[in-house]
């Protein structure tokens, strides 16, 4: 039985092939992001470029449309930077099983990290924790991710260069329809409900001030309004487990 | 070159951001409320970008009226997500009203 030997190939095609449901849902958001480039005044090859060279999904809608309402460089350098922070907690999550590796695989899978990696791969190193060939899944989730992202990237550019009357119809709102989508879910709980809702207020206050700083202000209420909320939050559990415990 | 001038910039810093910690290893850690913080990160980022975007779609005041595709659409698409948590179809849903109700005003 040679399929029961584990190889690098065998690794490399598991991972791909449990990240193929990611892959169809990167698919509309990469479609997307190639249309809308042309309505932030980018020539085709640029938003090729940003997807080829930055590969985050998020930062990469946000600065088009940062980029579409003339905001700074250095503003939208800072929002990258904040978007992407927490790509930090994914590797530091994973590295206890890529720490062994040589330094060209770490920077190589660092680089592939994405939100839908990270859960394919740490689900499966929860599973298989002394797989000594499991980077090679981790290659094959990133790159597969990375092959998929550029090949929708560029047919939304296409597409966009097809129906460039779509710019004057306000294709932007897909931007709003994508983020509502993201939100939404996240909603239900309390925190996050009222960091959202200092956040949009502050943005929707402030949204005349220079190189969109209200943005980052909002960002900034928005978070601390979500960390205090959820610090008295648990401390109402607490108390209620006091309370039971009493009772 | 300003555009791409931006692109490249922001290739290096998502780069650093994601890769550092691999190669840094286990001399960095997170204190607890940096990843409390961080958690609030997303939600924050992209209500703050579309709430504007929504209330006045011309940059200009406040647009709080049925006539507002994009104020319609996104209530719409909203009340859908809420309900059935689907992201492909909140997406189409909204667009569809969005396009169907700028057509219907022009």
């Amino acid at each position: 039985m040679p399929t029961a030997t584990p190889t690098r190939l065998n690794h490399f095609t598991a991972g791909v092939r449990d990240t193929v449901p990611m892959l169809i849902g990167a698919a509309p958001f990469g479609m997307i992001f190639g249309t809308l480039v042309a309505t932030a005044q980018m020539q085709a090859w640029q938003g090729q470029l940003m997807s080829l060279a930055v590969f985050a999904g998020s930062s990469q809608f946000i600065a088009t449309g940062l980029i579409a309402s003339h905001t700074g460089m250095l503003v939208i350098w800072l929002a990258t930077f904040i978007v992407n922070l927490r790509h930090m907690l994914y590797a530091a999550a994973l590295m206890p099983h890529v720490r062994h590796l040589p330094r060209r695989w770490r920077w190589g899978l660092g680089f592939l990290l994405t939100d839908e990696t990270f859960a394919v791969v740490d689900r499966y190193y929860r599973q298989h924790p002394q797989d000594a060939l499991g980077h090679w899944y981790f290659l094959g989730s990133g790159l597969s991710m990375y092959v998929n992202w550029q090949t929708w990237t560029l047919i939304g550019l296409m597409f966009g260069a097809i129906f460039p009357q779509l710019q004057t119809l306000g294709l932007d709102f897909a931007m709003v329809a994508t983020f509502i989508a993201i939100v939404v879910p996240q909603l239900f709980k309390r925190p996050h409900l009222l960091a959202a809702i200092v956040a949009g207020s502050t943005a929707y206050a402030l949204q005349h001030l220079p190189y969109k700083l209200g943005l980052l202000v909002a960002i900034a209420f928005g978070v601390a309004t979500g960390m205090l909320v959820s610090r008295f939050t648990r401390q109402d559990n607490k108390q209620e487990q006091i309370t039971a415990e009493q009772a | 070159m300003n555009i791409t001038l931006t692109i490249l910039g922001m290739a290096v810093i998502t780069f650093l951001v994601k890769a550092l910690i691999f190669i840094l290893g286990d001399r960095v850690a997170f204190s607890g409320n940096l990843k409390k913080a961080l958690e609030f990160v997303p939600v924050t980022v992209l209500t703050a970008i579309i709430v504007p975007m929504i209330l006045s779609p011309h940059g200009k005041e406040l647009e709080l009226t049925w006539r507002n595709p994009q104020l319609v659409a996104a209530t719409v698409a909203a009340l859908l997500c809420a309900v059935s948590r689907h992201q492909l179809a909140t997406i189409i849903v909204g667009l569809t009203v969005f396009f169907s109700w700028q057509y219907m005003l022009s």
